[in-house]
């Protein structure tokens, strides 16, 4: 289907179905249990879960395929926001613009940093971009002021212009970003007794975008660009010597993964039109390395696995304080209570970080493939059970 | 390689299957059922309260915390009940806000909008809070403002100083207690003028972002106003920690007067590094070197250490003051935390109150009903004296202490001392006052 062999049509259709279902997936617990603290399926989060999802696989078509480390990829996330929220104040609240501006303009930028920061590859480069995505930081944050808003932000105004469309509702306040007419904030709800399922309108156009943005990547993948950029990453040097120039291909996949970003950038304005400096901070520019690695660089699905379960380490754990604690061990005895809680609450709250750093360093010793290598051992064990019992029957594989 | 069988039965059978998804969201309970968003309809009320827990204002953020979870305990009947016995609206009656209990989430700004924006959100989106609080830094307060604004939400800003708030980016459904820019730079200039004359020539040092300009812009004009000169403005980026090349140009100029327009951890090391080049020694135009720092707090104070005493400074409150709110306060915390309350602890405090207050005597959680009894309303026995919140920015207008370093403290917590007690007419300004110039509050959204 589409161009796919079996195999990714299969993971195209797991992906879309997971994301079509998230709404069920993310609430597991009834409303009022509990549990309802873990359940991630409100809209902003599940808004993040796909945003971060196309930066990562973004990221990954230039980490996972050429080997190039990016470290400065955030600055293309900022710039992406930036443009879609101006869009937003001169032209109009229809997201359609706002997003393809924002993949222009971070396409443009990351032409002209990977134009420099190319010529160098390994540690130089990361240090580069590094570079550059800093610099981007610090000029949003103060000297361009006028343009960024600063530390506050680019926020939308009721005095901004936006000629095509609605200037002001006629409630007297800013709308709200809308797919024509389909507004982003709107939800609807399902509750089946105890149990409350939301499905918002801009969760749903983030995924179907996300959808269609992982798909060019299994393309992108799969095609004679990918092996080239496959080959830039297993031995750059011994292409060079057969006389091809590798930096026209290492320069598109730093563009599109750019535009990706941007895109990521352009969504993330869409359904919240606020842009602050700090998206591009250099720790922003991490995470998105920490993703693609906690998922498994260079595999299709690995990136959204990452983001996902980073986004939801921030949002859910992070929110977890030492009275909800003390509900949960209320059970134990008094000194007991008392000493779990100690114990767990380094971890939680604002503690997350340490959780996952905890996690990212598992995940690295005993996982280097990521989560997705995760997965692959377990249903190789499932596997290897199978072959065990064929074997039984006398079915042995000729080795080879 | 990809084929496609394209039949009449098939393309019927997608259509009915399409059509029916389409159908679906009318059987949904559409959001849209209830009156305005996050109508409590149990017997309980959410309150969120988005504070800094980690990043640079997080010994604030811990105060801040501190602050809501004696309000929430004063509100449902708990404790010694705290300003509600001194404050002058008798609505509340402790048992919760119109008799429903009051409960509340917390979430960690990191002060960063972006975050700081994620953390309402899922407050507003997951666990239906109908107001959202806390906040130590002004970027952050106008982020969290514009978002309750489009979610139709209340926010009551904690601690966030720069003129925007409730200037070019004020919002009708946010409202701030705390005191800014333009006030503290009223307020000191003419105990300034007192102190170290009207013929000096001031230095500037600002943090390069939105409240170190608005900081610098209203302690210059306060002060030009009085006849100062203001010599030379430089900006120091947030993140710097040694600030001593920005100290040694200071030595070059005939300035004899140092204005640090810095706040938190930035206001610590300039300070301490400008007291290290010996410039509280020094002479200049035969007039003794002087140091100003227009927001003070106590965490920063204590931060700095010795090398504040005799500064001068602003700040919105102080727990040495001596009104019976204040007292009630300073005794309600110190019994339950063991130590006094900061000024960030009493701004949100008292926001707290106010909110609960206000749906009170609106007698509905509905945004605009509150919206509506904040306005213009005149309260007093929260210690700041008698304040007005103002309908045309919802801005609070109350008295301004013009604070000092202490010579001898006597404990880790009395290290400011009050010089005087700015009355409000002194500080108050027009709504369109230039410094304020853009925006619009529009007007009140109820969401849903």
């Amino acid at each position: 289907m589409f161009g796919l062999d079996k195999r990714d049509t299969t993971l195209l259709l797991i992906v879309a179905a997971l994301v079509a279902l998230a709404p069920f997936l993310l609430n597991p617990f009834p409303e009022n249990s509990d549990l309802a603290q873990f359940n991630a399926g409100y809209p902003d989060l599940m808004q993040r879960f796909v945003i971060f999802g196309i930066f990562a696989i973004g990221f990954n078509i230039l980490f996972g395929l050429t080997g190039y480390l990016s470290f400065g990829h955030a600055a293309f996330l900022g710039v992406g926001s930036y443009a879609a929220v101006w869009m937003f104040k001169l032209l109009s609240m229809n997201i359609i613009p706002a997003i393809v501006l924002a993949v222009i303009v971070a396409g443009v930028f990351a032409l002209l940093i990977g134009f420099i920061s190319l010529r160098r590859s390994g540690i130089y480069f990361s240090i580069l971009t590094l570079a550059f995505a800093q610099m981007s930081f610090a000029l949003a944050y103060s000297v361009l002021t006028p343009i960024t808003g600063g530390e506050t932000g680019l926020q939308l105004a009721l005095d901004d212009p936006r000629i095509i469309g609605q200037q002001v509702t006629e409630g007297g306040n800013i709308p709200v970003p809308s797919l024509f007419g389909l507004e982003m904030r709107d939800s609807a709800e399902l509750a089946l007794g105890p149990w409350l399922f939301t499905f918002n309108i801009g969760y749903y156009v983030c995924a179907i975008i996300m959808l269609i943005a992982f798909y060019i990547s299994i393309r992108i993948f799969r095609s004679p660009f990918g092996m080239m950029l496959r080959a830039i990453k297993s031995n750059q040097q011994r292409l060079n010597y057969t006389g091809l120039n590798s930096r026209p291909y290492t320069l598109a996949a730093f563009v599109i993964s750019g535009m990706y970003a941007g895109l990521a950038g352009g969504l993330m304005a869409s359904m919240d039109p606020l842009a602050g400096a700090e998206r591009m901070f250099w720790t922003a520019s991490g995470e998105v390395v920490l993703m693609t690695i906690l998922g498994g660089a260079g595999t299709l699905i690995g990136p959204i696995l990452g983001a996902g379960m980073i986004k939801y380490m921030e949002n859910i754990i992070s929110k977890i304080n030492k009275t909800i604690l003390h509900e949960w061990f209320y059970w134990m005895p008094d000194g007991l209570e008392d000493a779990m809680v100690s114990i767990v609450y380094p971890f939680i709250g604002k503690g997350w970080h340490l959780t996952l750093g905890i996690i990212f360093m598992l995940v690295v010793i005993f996982l280097p493939g990521g989560l997705v290598e995760g997965g692959q051992r377990i249903a190789n064990f499932f596997r290897g059970r199978k072959a065990a019992k064929q074997e039984g029957k006398g079915t042995t594989e000729p080795a080879e | 390689m990809s084929k496609s069988n394209v039949t009449r039965r098939g393309v019927l059978r997608t259509g009915a299957v399409a059509g029916a998804g389409l159908a679906v969201p009318t059987i949904f309970t559409a959001s849209s059922a209830s009156a305005f968003t996050n109508e409590p309809t149990g017997s309980s009320v959410t309150l969120g309260f988005n504070v800094p827990q980690t990043g640079p204002y997080a010994d604030e953020g811990a105060d801040e915390l501190r602050a809501y979870e004696l309000a929430v305990e004063h509100l449902n009947g708990g404790g010694d009940g705290g300003m509600l016995n001194t404050f002058s609206s008798k609505a509340l009656q402790g048992n919760g806000i119109m008799g429903k209990k009051v409960e509340y989430v917390t979430g960690d700004t990191q002060t960063k909008s972006d975050a700081a924006r994620a953390s309402a959100k899922s407050m507003i989106e997951k666990d239906g809070a109908i107001m959202i609080t806390g906040g130590s830094s002004s970027g952050v307060a106008v982020a969290v403002q514009a978002l309750c604004q489009e979610a139709g939400v209340i926010f009551m800003a904690g601690l966030t100083h720069s003129n925007d708030t409730t200037g070019k980016d004020k919002r009708a459904n946010g409202f701030r207690h705390f005191f800014n820019s333009y006030m503290s730079g009223a307020a000191l200039a003419p105990v300034l003028a007192n102190a170290y004359g009207t013929d000096r020539k001031a230095y500037h040092l600002t943090a390069d972002y939105n409240w170190g300009y608005t900081t610098e812009e209203a302690v210059r004009s306060s002060t030009e106003a009085m006849g100062w000169e203001t010599v030379g403005t430089v900006l120091t980026p947030l993140t710097q920690t040694d600030f001593s090349s920005y100290i040694a140009p200071v030595l070059q100029s005939d300035a004899d007067v140092l204005v640090l327009n810095h706040y938190g951890g930035n206001m610590v090391n300039s300070l301490t590094n400008a007291v290290q080049f010996g410039l509280r020694d020094r002479m200049v135009n035969g007039k003794n070197f002087e140091i100003v720092v227009p927001l003070y707090s106590r965490l920063m104070a204590k931060g700095a250490g010795a090398n504040v005493k005799g500064i001068f400074g602003s700040t919105n409150w102080h727990w040495s003051l001596q009104d019976e709110g204040s007292k009630a306060f300073v005794q309600s915390f110190g019994t339950k935390y063991g130590f006094p309350p900061s000024q960030a602890a009493h701004t949100c405090y008292v926001q707290a109150l106010l909110y609960a207050d206000a749906v009170e005597r609106a007698g509905s959680f509905n945004p605009c009903a509150v919206v509506e009894a904040l306005e213009g309303f005149e309260f007093d026995g929260m210690g700041n004296g008698p304040t007005l919140y103002r309908a045309e920015d919802h801005q609070c207008f109350k008295d301004v202490l013009v604070v000092k370093g202490k010579e001898n403290p006597s404990s880790e917590f009395d290290l400011l001392e009050i010089v005087e007690v700015t009355p409000v007419e002194q500080v108050t300004y027009a709504p369109d006052h230039p410094q304020f110039a853009g925006g619009a509050l529009g007007t009140c959204n109820a969401g849903a």
